[in-house]
């Protein structure tokens, strides 16, 4: 389940799938003990669940059918640095914060 | 460029984290950022996971985050110096293909005098700025997902394990998929050219140039696009 909030944005609580003040009631079953259905997930959450049979790999879309935000809370992003530490964008709460997008290519 | 900002910004309140969206991950980006010298935190995403997050569809692309942690502008084109070409004429005796994507670059709008002018304002005024958004703004003009454009995300994710797993006969079929179902995401398109192009370590004479891999190319899409919607205005 930490996973799937760290992929995705999206927790699994007693309430629901959500992601910050959004919650999305699941249909019993979808998640207990700690698994996940996540095709039943992934319906529920309108989220492409793409497969490869060929080499036996599922991947999980974002939820369609909106925009890309569903929410203006930003989303609880862990990415590593170049010597592999791990920086947790929450850790800069309290001061404004440009994050930029770029590339080698 | 980034660390230039950087310095101007942090004594205002402002810090800059930059993301290097490179599926070769950390030695793809090192050079870049070993040159640069950054003091903020510069990060390596070589799964793709702020673009699905926020919605970039191209670089250099940025979000805006307040005290609170909540976006005061959504994924939007982030310039903050104007292009080098612009103001000068195409060099002559270049590659025919290099002397087109340099035409084509020099029409591509760059309003950093524009976008520095706000994100200054914004540094300085916080939410009386008039370039923060609401929330409700913020969510209403980030990224459209239609379903074709959510299961791009998910074949773009395939592409690159598989591409990583060295498997990459599949891994075009994937990258190929994800172009089809969202032709105006850049990232997918240039991240995906570029990994067919140039060898891991060297510099590439191809420049996203055209394959037998793949149906596109970075001249002839901008071509058929228009270079004026390369990147959206920010307003």
């Amino acid at each position: 389940m930490d996973d799937l909030e760290r992929r995705t944005g999206w927790a699994i609580k007693p309430q629901g799938a959500c992601k910050a003040e959004v919650c999305v009631p699941l249909e019993p079953g979808t998640a207990e003990d700690g698994d996940v259905d996540v095709a039943s997930f992934a319906r529920q959450l309108r989220m492409p669940l793409v497969h490869d049979g060929d080499h036996g790999l599922w991947a999980l879309g974002p939820p369609a059918g909106g925009r890309a935000l569903s929410t203006a809370v930003a989303p609880e992003l862990e990415l590593p640095d170049l010597s592999g530490q791990p920086f947790a964008l929450s850790s800069l709460r309290g001061q404004k914060v440009v994050l930029i997008a770029w590339a080698s290519w | 460029m980034w660390q230039a900002l950087r310095s101007e910004l942090h004594p205002a309140g402002v810090e800059v984290v930059t993301v290097a969206l490179d599926t070769g991950g950390a030695d793809a980006a090192r050079p870049w950022i070993e040159a640069a010298r950054p003091e903020h935190p510069s990060l390596i995403d070589a799964a793709h996971v702020s673009d699905e997050l926020l919605g970039f569809v191209n670089v250099p692309n940025a979000v805006w985050i307040d005290e609170e942690g909540v976006l005061t502008r959504p994924a939007h084109p982030a310039h903050v110096q104007g292009s080098g070409f612009a103001d000068s004429p195409v060099p002559e005796g270049l590659p025919p293909r290099i002397h087109d994507m340099l035409v084509e670059v020099k029409k591509i709008p760059n309003h950093s005098d524009v976008y520095l002018g706000a994100l200054r304002d914004w540094a300085q005024r916080g939410s009386a700025s008039p370039w923060a958004l609401s929330p409700a703004e913020v969510v209403a003009r980030s990224q459209p997902r239609p379903p074709g454009h959510a299961e791009a995300a998910a074949c773009f994710e395939l592409g690159q394990h598989l591409w990583r797993q060295g498997q990459r006969d599949a891994a075009v079929a994937w990258f190929r998929e994800a172009h089809r179902l969202q032709p105006d995401n850049w990232t997918y398109k240039r991240q995906a050219w570029t990994l067919a192009t140039t060898k891991e370590g060297e510099a590439s004479d191809l420049i996203q140039g055209p394959t037998d891999l793949y149906d596109g190319n970075w001249l002839d899409d901008v071509r058929a696009a228009g270079a004026e919607n390369y990147y959206i205005a920010f307003e």
